[in-house]
This record gives C-alpha cells, sequence and structure tokens, in this order.
C-alpha cells in the first residue's frame, strides 16, 4: 500500500521536524493480512513483523495487552448485517485465540441498538464466554434510549459517577472511561459536559506526566467530519488536561472505521465495528450502515489490540479485521495490499 | 327574507374560495375527507428531516416516518413534543394547535433538525 506509506512517512517527517520526537513516534510497520500494526516508541525505534500466527510476537515483552471493541450493535439486523450477534461472537472468538491473553477488554459503546433488555442480554451472554473477565464499557447514543440510559447504567454502571464516566489504574497506566453521547444538543456533535469535564480534571490532578493515558469514548473526540457529528464539541477543554502527560492515546469507536491521527503527544484511534461498516466521511448521503459484499464484511469488522511495554513506554495498536485474507505481508515495514 | 339569503349567498363564495385558495397554498397539506383535520408528512431519511422546514396551518397534525435504517427520534426544543424512538416505519404525530415556530431535533444524532412552523 504504497500511497499509505507516503502518508505514514510524511506524518513522522512532520513529527520529526516538530521535535517530539524525544515523546514519541508513530510509526505503521505492516500490514499484514490480520492487522495493522502502529507502534509509539519513546524515541527508540521499534520495529514488530506481526504476521497472524506470531501475534505473540507483536506483544512480545510487553507488560500487558488489552482489546477494545466496538459498536456491537446487538439487535440491529438489515442489509449491512442481519446477524450482528454472530460477528460479535467471531470477535470474541478472535480474543480467545490470541496466544497471550489480553487482560481485559474495553467496549467503546453503542453495545446495543436500541438499548432493549433483550439486547443487552445477548451481549452479556457472548461475552460471559470472553477469555478476558474484566471488560470495561463506555455507553454509545444507541444504549441510553430508554429511561435517560437508566437501564445501561443499572448493567453496565457500576462505579462510575454521572452519565457513565469513570477512571482506573492498571500496572500503572491510568484509563480514564469518558461519556460524550448524553444531553446532546440540537445541531452539536458529541458533548462531554461542564460536570464530566471538572470531574476529568480532578481525576488527573497530580498525576506524574510520566504516567501513560489512555482515554476512551465512543464519539471520537477530535473532530473528524463535523457534518456527520463526527467529533465533540467540547474535547479541547478535556484535551488540555492531558497536554502535558508524555503519552496520551485516546480511543473512540462511532463511526465505524479506522482513522488515526498524532498531534504531538496524543496518539487518536478509532476503531472497527463488531456489526456493520460505516461510509468513509463524505462519501455517501448520510453515515447509516454500508452494505459490502458478503464475502467482504469479515474484512471492514474488527478489533484492536493494544499492548503496551513497560520499558519503552510504548503502545502497540493493532487492529485486526474478524476474517483473514489470505494474504500475507508479514516483515515488512510498509508492505501491504 | 329574501335579503338575508341574498346576503349568506354572496358571503359564502369568498368564504368558500378563500379556504380553496388555503388548501391549495399548501401542498404538503391534505385535508381528510372526514374531517377537516389537515395532515402533513415528514419523512426521516439518510440521516436527515424532509422537508427540513415545513410549513403548515394551525391545528394540522405531522406525522413524521422513519424511512431510515437507524432510529431516530424528533423532540422539540422547547420541550413541547417528543417521540419515542422510532425505528424502521415507525411514525410519531403531534398536532399543532398553536401557531408559532417548533425547532426540533433528533436526539440521538443532533446534527439532525427540522423546523415546523404553525400559522
Amino acid at each position: 500500500m504504497p500511497k499509505k506509506q507516503d502518508r505514514i512517512d510524511q506524518q513522522l517527517q512532520d513529527l520529526n521536524h516538530d521535535g517530539v520526537d524525544r515523546r514519541g513516534f508513530l510509526k505503521c510497520m505492516a500490514w499484514a493480512c490480520t492487522g495493522l500494526v502502529w507502534t509509539m516508541s519513546g524515541g527508540i525505534p521499534v520495529s514488530q513483523a506481526f504476521a497472524k500466527k506470531s501475534d505473540k510476537d507483536a506483544s512480545n515483552g510487553a507488560d500487558f495487552s488489552f482489546v477494545q471493541i466496538s459498536d456491537s450493535h446487538i439487535g440491529f439486523s438489515k442489509p449491512a448485517n442481519t446477524d450482528v450477534t454472530a460477528t460479535l461472537q467471531t470477535a470474541i472468538d478472535k480474543i480467545n485465540a490470541m496466544s497471550q491473553r489480553p487482560d481485559f477488554i474495553i467496549h467503546t459503546g453503542d453495545l446495543s441498538q436500541l438499548s432493549k433488555p433483550s439486547e443487552f442480554d445477548t451481549l452479556d451472554q457472548v461475552l460471559k464466554g470472553a477469555s478476558a473477565k474484566e471488560i470495561y464499557f463506555v455507553p454509545g447514543e444507541h444504549d441510553l434510549l430508554s429511561d435517560n440510559g437508566e437501564q445501561y447504567l443499572q448493567r453496565y454502571g457500576k462505579g462510575t459517577k454521572g452519565t457513565g464516566w469513570s477512571s482506573f489504574d492498571h500496572k500503572g497506566v491510568h484509563f480514564v472511561g469518558l461519556v460524550n453521547v448524553a444531553n446532546l444538543k440540537a445541531g452539536g456533535m458529541g458533548s462531554l459536559g461542564h460536570e464530566q469535564l471538572e470531574w476529568l480534571e480532578d481525576d488527573l490532578k497530580g498525576r506524574s506526566a510520566s504516567t501513560p493515558i489512555v482515554l476512551y469514548a465512543h464519539i471520537p473526540l477530535w473532530t473528524i467530519y463535523p457534518d456527520w457529528g463526527w467529533g465533540t464539541d467540547d474535547s479541547e477543554q478535556a484535551l488540555s488536561y492531558v497536554k502535558r502527560f508524555g503519552s496520551v492515546t485516546v480511543l473512540n469507536g462511532h463511526i465505524h472505521q479506522i482513522m488515526q491521527k498524532v498531534e504531538g503527544k496524543v496518539s487518536f484511534h478509532t476503531a472497527m465495528s463488531t456489526a456493520f461498516p460505516q461510509p468513509a466521511p463524505g462519501t455517501a448521503p448520510s453515515a447509516g450502515p454500508m452494505k459490502v459484499p458478503a464475502e467482504q464484511l469479515q474484512q471492514v469488522l474488527g478489533i484492536t489490540d493494544v499492548n503496551y511495554v513497560v520499558s519503552g513506554r510504548s503502545l502497540a495498536i493493532v487492529d485486526s479485521p474478524l476474517g483473514a485474507s489470505g494474504s500475507s505481508a508479514a516483515g515488512n515495514s510498509g508492505g501491504g495490499r | 327574507m329574501k335579503r338575508k339569503n341574498v346576503w349568506v349567498a354572496a358571503l359564502t363564495a369568498p368564504v368558500m374560495i378563500a379556504m380553496l385558495l388555503l388548501l391549495a397554498g399548501s401542498p404538503s397539506v391534505r385535508a381528510d375527507d372526514q374531517s377537516s383535520a389537515a395532515i402533513a408528512e415528514v419523512k426521516i431519511d439518510n440521516f436527515s428531516f424532509g422537508p427540513q422546514t415545513i410549513t403548515v396551518p394551525v391545528g394540522t397534525t405531522v406525522i413524521w416516518t422513519n424511512r431510515d435504517d437507524i432510529p431516530h427520534t424528533s423532540v422539540s426544543t422547547e420541550d413541547i413534543f417528543k417521540s419515542k424512538v422510532l425505528d424502521t416505519d415507525e411514525k410519531f404525530s403531534y398536532t399543532f394547535t398553536k401557531a408559532g415556530t417548533y425547532p426540533y431535533y433528533c436526539t440521538i444524532h443532533p446534527k439532525m433538525t427540522g423546523k415546523v412552523v404553525v400559522q
């Protein structure tokens, strides 16, 4: 994929000129049939080939890994995917097949299609079979459709505040789950709200700047495409609170496709859905479910595996489609399809 | 007696003409044959309300129908009306009994906005 590599090389060059690579630079290592490997390293190049059988190599030396899944939309049944429960199951099977069990799973929202109890029940049933027993959630706009989100909070809001935000520490990394899908204003995009922003500022206060931070929320915390509501109106303020930290990773969902951006020490990443893809910005009349030929569906749905290496303070983010294409480009930096 | 009848006849014609003009001037409104209730329709599709702005006479019932393959809502920004979540093919209706401008939006996808102007 020469075009993609050119773009990444350009990004690297930009980063070098910014002088920010003392903190980290992002390099696309390889596009393998099962994954796109991004490694952010503290100034030290980390070259990792990634192939289907060796996801262990990708996480070699990693202190821990976790998986992000998103937009399962249990309850959705339209031409774009008439069995979203099955594709979620495939995602869980894929997680369970990993040679290194992830420490936990993060679901970045739109668990359900219509916030129905039966939909949440089905989701819980599938997730019960995951190898990782610890699962963290943030809601998507589809999860707050009944009783102002009471159903969601009852099931997944334990230990959270307000509309479902929370933070936790894991092996030296600080994770913050944010909710930007509640109390949305007419004409606006995602919104965090004053109360949550105050909480966030307080939550981060006093933490050492060398603490790696991972923020996760449903709607992207950077503006990708305002016309389709792909952004968060008050994310600037939230991002200002993490500015001083040496390593910040932002994980989002909502747009059902992978988008990445690096801005200084902050790396943004959106995940594929396990249910259905959506069109790239502006390429369709709306952001709705996109139908692809049946044999391609498994390629446009996926999970995200994040590997954290303490020594190099690096986070390797690996996106894996649900289905293997059969072709291999392992070992080539910049190789691809 | 005869004069009174003449007066009534003279008044009726212009009133009839005025009513016909009113109905003709609002193409999105149709009068129900059984009653004088007017109905207007808004189609929800591709993450938008169509027409985005609709102008109707007082007493009109607006019916929103979701033709999208994603659920939407139709909620007044002034808390005047609020639909439940509308899945594909589901409808919501509200009768506007007072003149005014009623902006509304989809609470799930807030970039979707619309307006009902009642005259």
